[in-house]
């Protein structure tokens, strides 16, 4: 068992690293949106799965059937990044409109707005299986189905350290959650609109009387933590090159998961939560085989909340509560 | 802003809204100061209306396009028990419970396993399986639930998903493919349990009207007193010598205890069960039910819960886009009247003393207009 561990570890630290870093992009969403509005965005997991088929989309349209290299591989993929984002970012601010805001203006309770996003969530879920993956992706009757993503680049090794291969995939899934995660670091510590996301997660009431466009800080919100998950959907059409309807409902709950492990409505806390999960999913599945995985990740969870409710890094974004 | 408020006050939307909102508000008031023996007779008419349900002249209309009868256990009978079960959770006592399908499935298991590996009947499995689902219900509840509100929904949630990734990992219990060849119930009364839907309707209706009956009695004691103030303001209701925990815990134990009847119930009928009966969307669609009718109202969460259970495959004709509508409903119900369709009395939802941070000033400017009539049934 401990020798399977040890010659098993380099590579799942890596896929670990891997698959986290896209929970953490997931998790910041709902970490952004729990923080102003103190509520669950249940429907995330939907804005992720529509950004993975909008880059799908752009990847039909473009042709792509084969791997790319060079500056073809570059332009595309910011393409595709911009398309995800696009997508993604636009389809959170829409739900916000939609599902949320009637609700908030009405004072309505969090269990009514979580109602509210569950059903957006079962609308865009079957939206896609029955029409948009039938028609726009041409395979009728096959809504449920995959829908497979043709490889974008090859894989291959890019350096080794002791006997695990790194690969250019791998690298790249990380590199690219870290800089994003940098640059949302950046605009929510450093710009105007940032200091009223803060404001406002902090206390909404002295927020407006200090002037902040609290609808405009929201719709702000939703959109940032929409286009982490374009990006976190692009990144997992590219590495798993398969995608379905209901795609986003495990990845979004692992998320969740993450955020809340890192110290919900800390954005920093929602990488380190991620990272965390997706190692501990892979080591423990090392141990107790891959088919536990699931399970393995909602006991950490249930341990963490037990000795440190707060999460990890705590809840700095907002009014530490009792 | 006032220019903006008289727009909003002439939207069809909004005074749709008020429509349906005044007429189910009427109702509830009427029923809050009606005579004894008008209750009554509502009660008695009620059971006869569900005793004569799976008549085919009912049928005929309720459900052209599947057996009435067999609607009428499941869906419609078990959404409708486990409904209630989910109310004393989230509507009396106000925890978000987001995996109440992991009792479900535990309870249909136990029967299931010591149905086919044991021998044993219905009658001692559905005690068994009561106290199983009762015991798990302490085992998630003690340590979770020292958490707050949104903890505790996502920590709920990851339990419905292990159960059920257990229950399919796990070979001795049949791993996904289940457990089969589950016994019927012994027959009682006279009355035997085979193929037809019927005595299982009538069993499954007299587990409602106990546990109704138990629940409403609940509502109305010094544990239902306890839960309503841990709901309204948990900091308050320990300062004021309730053992907040010790309720919570209480709340757990018996919505999941009625999760596991509805369970054992179930699955006896059924002969089959897999994991995949017990997904995550259950637990949704069930809370869907409880908020939908008016989440800590017993009548409201029931009728959420028939509707729920009902209508998608009264619509069944629309084939498979009756899942579709179904979400789109739900956020249009929520955007319409989000306390439910028939909230209780004394309140106008649930966790209002909590609203104060998701209740961002913004939508105050609007809100003297806009909810005039639950102002007033305060």
């Amino acid at each position: 068992m401990l020798n399977d561990f040890i010659s098993q570890v380099g590579p799942s630290t890596v896929g670990g690293l891997a698959s986290g870093a896209i929970y953490a992009l997931i998790a910041l969403g709902y970490t952004m949106v729990y923080g102003v509005l103190r509520l669950i965005n249940f429907a995330h997991s939907e804005i992720f799965m529509i950004g993975s088929f909008a880059a799908l989309f752009v990847i039909n349209l473009m042709g792509i059937t084969g791997p790319l290299s060079g500056i073809a591989l570059v332009g595309t993929m910011l393409l595709l990044l911009l398309a995800s984002m696009a997508a993604s970012g636009g389809a959170a601010v829409v739900l916000e409109r939609v599902a949320y805001r009637p609700l908030r203006r009405r004072g309505a309770s969090r269990l009514a707005a979580l109602i509210s996003a569950i059903g957006a969530s079962i609308f865009l879920q079957e939206l896609f299986a029955l029409v948009i993956i039938p028609e726009v992706f041409d395979r009728p009757s096959q809504g449920r189905n995959q829908v497979p993503v043709p490889r974008l680049f090859d894989r291959e090794t890019v350096f080794s350290i002791g006997n695990t291969d790194i690969r250019n995939d791998h690298l790249f899934i990380i590199v690219a959650a870290v800089v994003m995660m940098v640059l949302l670091d950046i605009f929510v510590n450093r710009t105007r609109i940032g200091r009223g996301i803060r404001a406002t997660s902090q206390d909404p009431e002295t927020a407006v009387l200090m002037g902040v466009n609290i609808d405009s800080i929201i719709r702000t919100t939703f959109l940032v933590g929409g286009a982490m998950a374009g990006v976190a959907s692009l990144l997992y059409a590219m590495e798993f090159e398969n995608l379905r309807f209901n795609v986003g409902f495990l990845l979004g709950v692992k998320a969740f998961t993450a955020a809340v492990l890192g110290g919900i409505g800390n954005l920093r806390g929602a990488l380190l939560g991620g990272l965390m999960l997706g190692l501990i999913e892979n080591w423990g599945s090392i141990f107790f085989g891959s088919e536990w995985k699931d399970v393995i990740a909602f006991s950490v969870l249930v341990l963490v909340l037990l000795f440190r409710p707060t999460g990890i890094l705590g809840e700095s974004l907002q009014r530490a509560r009792a | 802003m006032n220019a903006n408020s008289n727009v909003r006050s002439g939207n069809p939307l909004t005074a749709l809204r008020r429509t349906v909102g005044g007429y189910t508000d009427g109702v509830r008031d009427w029923w809050a100061t009606a005579p004894r023996w008008a209750r009554w007779t509502v009660y008695a008419l009620l059971i006869a209306l569900a005793i004569v349900a799976p008549s085919d002249a009912i049928g005929s209309f309720m459900s052209p396009h599947s057996h009435w009868a067999s609607l009428l256990f499941s869906p419609i009978g078990t959404y409708v028990l486990l409904a209630v079960g989910l109310n004393v959770v989230v509507g009396q006592a106000g925890l978000l419970d987001l995996g109440f399908v992991a009792f479900y499935a535990i309870g249909a298991y136990t029967m299931a396993i010591f149905g086919t590996k044991y021998g044993w009947n219905f009658w001692p499995v559905l005690v068994v399986g009561i106290f199983m689902t009762a015991v798990s219900g302490i085992i998630l509840g003690s340590p979770t639930l020292r958490l707050r509100g949104d903890y505790l929904a996502i920590v709920t949630l990851g339990f419905g998903e292990i159960v059920r990734v257990t229950a399919q990992n796990t070979e001795s219990i049949g791993g996904s493919r289940g457990i089969t060849n589950i016994p019927h119930p012994e027959p009682i009364f006279g009355v035997e349990f085979f193929l037809d839907p019927l005595p299982y309707y009538y069993l499954l209706l007299a587990a409602i009207i106990l546990v109704v009956i138990f629940a409403k009695r609940l509502e109305r004691s010094r544990v239902g007193r306890a839960w309503e103030a841990i709901r309204e303001d948990e900091d308050a209701a320990e300062l004021m010598g309730v053992p907040t925990f010790k309720f919570k815990l209480l709340a757990f134990f018996i919505g999941a205890m009625i999760g596991g009847l509805t369970g054992v119930i179930w699955a006896s009928k059924v002969i089959a069960i897999q994991p995949p009966n017990f997904p995550f969307i259950l637990s949704a669609t069930i809370l869907a039910a409880v908020v939908l009718g008016g989440s800590g109202n017993l009548p409201g969460v029931m009728i959420g819960a028939f509707l729920i259970a009902w209508l998608p495959e009264r619509f069944r004709g629309f084939a498979d886009y009756r899942i579709l509508i179904f979400g789109a409903a739900l956020v249009l119900t929520m955007a319409l009247r989000p306390e439910g369709l028939l909230p209780p009395r004394r309140r106008r939802s649930i966790s209002g003393s909590v609203t104060k941070p998701e209740t961002p000033p913004a939508g105050g400017d609007e809100a003297g207009d806009d909810r005039p009539a639950e102002e007033v049934a305060k």
